[in-house]
């Protein structure tokens, strides 16, 4: 849908699952489904977060795939692996800094969101996003999204890859970037200084 | 003659619940076909009541599809409403009547289980007298159905006793909100929410339990609306609060008082408001007088500061809507906690005027609708009361019947599976209601289930109540009869008839009816469709309070929604109720009402020193009897958990995910504990969607509020220890 934005906002986020019980119901993967759903942290808050595919600029997924699987749309969105193409070697698995690709075993193919290709195509929005009854995952004008407390970012920095990807994550104000470095959570004394 | 026919597990085996996770045909082939239609309908499950468009083929629901025009909620459902759709042609689903001997369920043709319905009813009050037999309505049922179960009950049956399962929901706020404005409805449209300054929740978990409204309370946030959550439990609506205040359960009373006191001691109230639109206040002032915030804060555990601060923003904004339901309402004070809210919101002048209000968030489907024409025990068609002489010459008149003809006020749905127990009710016929996992103090309701001598349900799936039943008889899904619900706001909606009923399921509505004739009272009942049924309701309705008689089918199709009160056709409905400050009370008036702190009916000791709450979680609606059967929805919280906060934890030598004994006055069931900081150290909670030895509610006491008859749910003491064994 033109002018449309994806935006995660996992402050809004009930952890209802709506989302990913929806999802399921889309036409090109019935039965399963593709949104990211997490507890944060269950024993320190009632905090969640769902969402979907980032849809990188320039996906890593593709870019480690041997079998030159992965395409992006003229749209921006990174499709589900090609079925004829997809060795289901689960690179993409690995490689996505988001940990969004999934194998699926009985159909030997790499499958993730395609931001409800079948519905964003004839004008209706995708599927999660429609039923969010928080929005948590909205996909709106940026004109309107422009009304919330929070502001869309949509950089993110993995050590040295940085990442900008087509849906938004919504911040609080005031924040540049979201960083997700991984040895800033690690546990200093057991693997020492030698990552730094 | 009511204990169970089999073992449970046998009954489970042949009745469920089977947990179904995909669409009739399968995800891969037959459901991949095209709809023959979508059907503009609204879910079947809680008060928001969504509106859906159901995906119809071969008379079954195989889909959905979001109705993103409806206003309400524009789109969004939660996951019930997503998972509703695999009811349709569920494997548990009843499709003949079952009659039971004394080892077994067996199917039965419709006249011989109507006949024998009938014939029981009769010879048990020709034994016992009339009012020997009960009637349980439900507030998931249609407003028609509601209004025929009110009437069957007092016309066909014959007898006082008759009540609802919205006595577990809605009615500390219904009793409230007569008291102060002469009518129990929302005085709000949920448009007003976003519109206010401040918005202050009390008691309710709208994350879990009311989930659309979230999408209400963000929109206001990003109006710059401070939000003011009060709750034991830091639930993902609290986790957003400017202000959290973790109010100690039953004590919500004494922070609603510290706070008047405070607004009160400043002389922050809306003088002018008060004067010229209020009655009762003087007495009010007085009776707050004593609870400065140092005395709040010892009972309810919200820091002072808080108290005033809350206090504070409330009285200084524009505009402020206080929202409320469960958390609030169980309580055996429960009408003076939300009689609490009014007062403040009185008091302040929030009222009458758009982004102001106090509201009720109502549980249930139709909690609302169910409540407005007749199944109450008390109650008439229109939200007459059924003492009032004038109302029974009405309602008399419509029904063609002398108004002595019509029995007065019964037992409440409580009361009456405590007339049970005694042995003075012998036989209870029942719809739309699982008492043996939503009524308090289970293993009593199992006890009095189990002494009926004639037990009759009406229903779609065998719940664990109906597993006593002597005869069942294979009613209809919500979407299986047209009707009318009314939504949290006071919105009445319509629900289409996707499907006919499947196999040799009936209709709600005819099998009523067709009861009433074997009753010889059919005369009475001639009803061949809801719309005859909603004509006639039109009539009884008229000139009451919730006055239905301008609403029809297609103008709430032509509106999406038309808010009662609507006396006439060209009438346009009542979205916001009091405007100008102008009461349903005949001098219009606004009440303030006195309030009298008491402590909960089942306190804590030495013994029992903690504090058991109870409620729901998001992917599971009341007792179960539909949810517990959907796959998906069983997925995200498969059974019921133990929320302990560390601190509290430690001192018992639990770990999360350690089974734990809880353990009340009456008895005592094992969970596996979820330790977490989101709930206040001296408190426990337990989601109570399930049966037998999961089932929160065989811990829950039995007390009830004194005028509105609603249990204390949110309030117990138990005692904690790790159980013995562990899995």
């Amino acid at each position: 849908m033109f002018g449309y934005e994806f935006y995660v906002d996992p402050s809004r986020c009930i952890g209802c699952q709506s989302c990913v019980e929806a999802c399921e119901e889309c036409e090109t993967h019935r039965g399963v489904s593709m949104i990211n759903f997490d507890y944060l942290d269950r024993h320190e808050m009632a905090g969640t977060a769902a969402y979907v595919c980032w849809h990188c600029e320039e996906p890593t997924c593709a870019m480690v795939c041997p079998a030159d699987a992965i395409k992006v749309g003229e749209d921006g969105v990174v499709r589900s692996a090609l079925k004829p193409r997809c060795i289901a070697c689960s690179n993409c698995v690995l490689a996505c800094p988001f940990g969004i690709p999934k194998v699926i075993p009985e159909y030997e193919q790499m499958m993730k969101c395609d931001m409800c290709y079948d519905r964003t195509s004839v004008g209706k929005r995708p599927m999660c996003a429609t039923v969010c009854p928080s929005q948590a995952l909205s996909y709106v004008k940026p004109e309107e999204i422009a009304r919330r407390r929070e502001e869309p970012e949509n950089v993110f920095v993995f050590g040295n890859q940085s990442v900008k990807t087509r849906v938004n994550m919504m911040m609080p104000p005031g924040t540049d970037a979201v960083s997700i470095d991984v040895v800033d959570y690690m546990w200093e004394g057991h693997l020492g200084q030698a990552w730094k | 003659m009511a204990k169970l026919a089999a073992s449970p597990e046998e009954l489970r085996k042949r009745f469920g619940p089977h947990l179904q996770y995909a669409p009739p045909g399968g995800w891969a082939d037959e459901s991949r076909n095209p709809a023959e239609k979508l059907v503009k309908t609204h879910c079947c499950f809680c008060g928001q009541q969504c509106g859906i468009q159901l995906k119809v083929r071969d008379n079954r629901v195989i889909g959905f599809e979001p109705w993103e025009e409806f206003p309400f909620n524009r789109g969004k459902l939660c996951p019930k409403g997503v998972k509703r759709y695999l009811q349709s042609g569920h494997p548990d689903r009843l499709l003949d009547p079952l009659l039971r001997d004394a080892t077994d369920f067996r199917k039965a043709a419709w006249d011989e289980a109507l006949d024998f319905t009938a014939r029981r009813i009769r010879e048990i009050q020709q034994q016992y007298g009339n009012d020997a037999v009960a009637m349980y309505g439900g507030a998931s049922l249609t407003t028609e159905k509601s209004y025929l179960v009110g009437k069957f009950a007092r016309l066909a049956i014959g007898t006082r006793h008759v009540d609802y399962n919205g006595r577990l929901c809605m009615v500390s706020a219904g009793v409230a909100y007569k008291l102060a404005f002469g009518v129990d409805r929302s005085p709000i449209p949920w448009s007003d929410i976003p519109k206010a300054d401040v918005l202050f929740i009390i008691g309710s978990n709208i994350g879990d339990c009311s989930p659309i409204t979230t999408d209400y309370v963000w929109r206001c946030r990003d109006r710059g609306g401070k939000l003011i959550v009060a709750d034991p439990r830091l639930n993902p609506i609290s986790r957003n609060a400017d202000l959290f205040l973790p109010v100690r359960p039953g004590t919500d009373l004494a922070l609603l008082k510290g706070m008047l006191h405070v607004i009160l001691r400043d002389g922050l109230e809306d003088k002018q408001f008060i004067a010229e639109h209020t009655t009762g206040f003087d007495a009010v002032k007085e009776s707050v007088a004593a609870w400065d915030p140092q005395r709040v804060a010892a009972i309810t555990g919200v820091p002072p500061e808080n108290i005033e601060k809350a206090a504070y923003w409330i009285a200084e904004a524009e505009r402020a809507i206080a929202l409320h339901a469960r958390g609030l309402e169980h309580q055996s004070k429960g009408v003076e906690n939300c009689l609490a809210v009014i007062n403040i919101v009185l008091a302040t002048g929030h009222i009458g005027r758009d982004g102001c209000g106090a509201a009720m968030i109502t549980g249930q489907g139709n909690g609302q609708g169910g409540r407005e024409h007749g199944q109450k025990c008390d109650q008439l068609p229109g939200q007459r009361q059924l003492t009032d002489p004038a109302a029974r010459e009405h309602v008399a008149k419509v029904w063609g019947i002398a108004p002595d003809e019509l029995p007065q006020p019964g037992l409440t749905a409580a009361e009456i599976m405590e007339a049970i127990h005694r042995g003075e009710i012998k036989a209870l016929l029942c719809m739309c209601f699982n008492p043996l996992i939503s009524l308090p103090d289970a293993n009593y309701t199992r006890e009095a289930l189990e002494k009926l001598e004639f037990f009759g349900v009406i229903d779609f799936f065998l719940s664990e109540t109906a597993q006593h039943a002597d005869v069942v008889l294979a009613g209809s899904l919500q979407e299986e009869e047209e009707g009318l619900t009314c939504n949290v706001e006071g919105r009445v909606i319509h629900i289409q008839k996707a499907t006919d009923p499947p196999g040799n399921a009936r209709t709600d509505t005819s099998i009523l009816c067709e009861l009433a004739r074997r009753l010889d009272r059919g005369k009475y009942f001639p009803f061949e469709t809801s719309r005859q049924v909603l004509d006639e309701l039109r009539e009884a309705s008229r000139g009451g309070h919730a006055d239905y008689y301008g609403i029809t089918y297609e103008r709430v199709d032509e509106q999406m929604g038309l808010f009662w009160p609507c006396p006439s056709l060209d009438h346009p409905g009542t979205p916001r109720l009091f405007e100008g400050g102008v009461s349903f009370h005949e001098d219009g008036k606004c009440r303030f009402n006195v309030t009298e702190w008491r402590e909960s009916g089942d306190p804590i000791d030495d013994e029992f020193p903690v504090y058991l709450t109870t409620g729901r979680v998001v992917s599971q609606y009341l007792s179960g009897t539909q949810t517990r059967r959907l796959g998906g929805l069983v997925d995200i919280y498969p059974e019921p958990k133990l929320e302990i906060h560390p601190q509290l934890a430690v001192r018992y030598g639990i770990a999360d995910g350690d089974l734990v004994t809880i353990t009340t006055r009456r008895a005592e069931i094992t969970l596996a504990a979820l330790v977490t900081k989101t709930i206040r150290p001296d408190t426990v909670f337990i989601p109570y969607h399930w049966p037998g030895n999961k089932s929160a509610n065989r811990l829950t006491h039995r007390t009830l509020d004194p005028r509105s008859k609603i249990p204390e749910f949110k309030v117990s003491a138990c005692k904690l220890r790790k159980a013995e064994a562990q899995v």
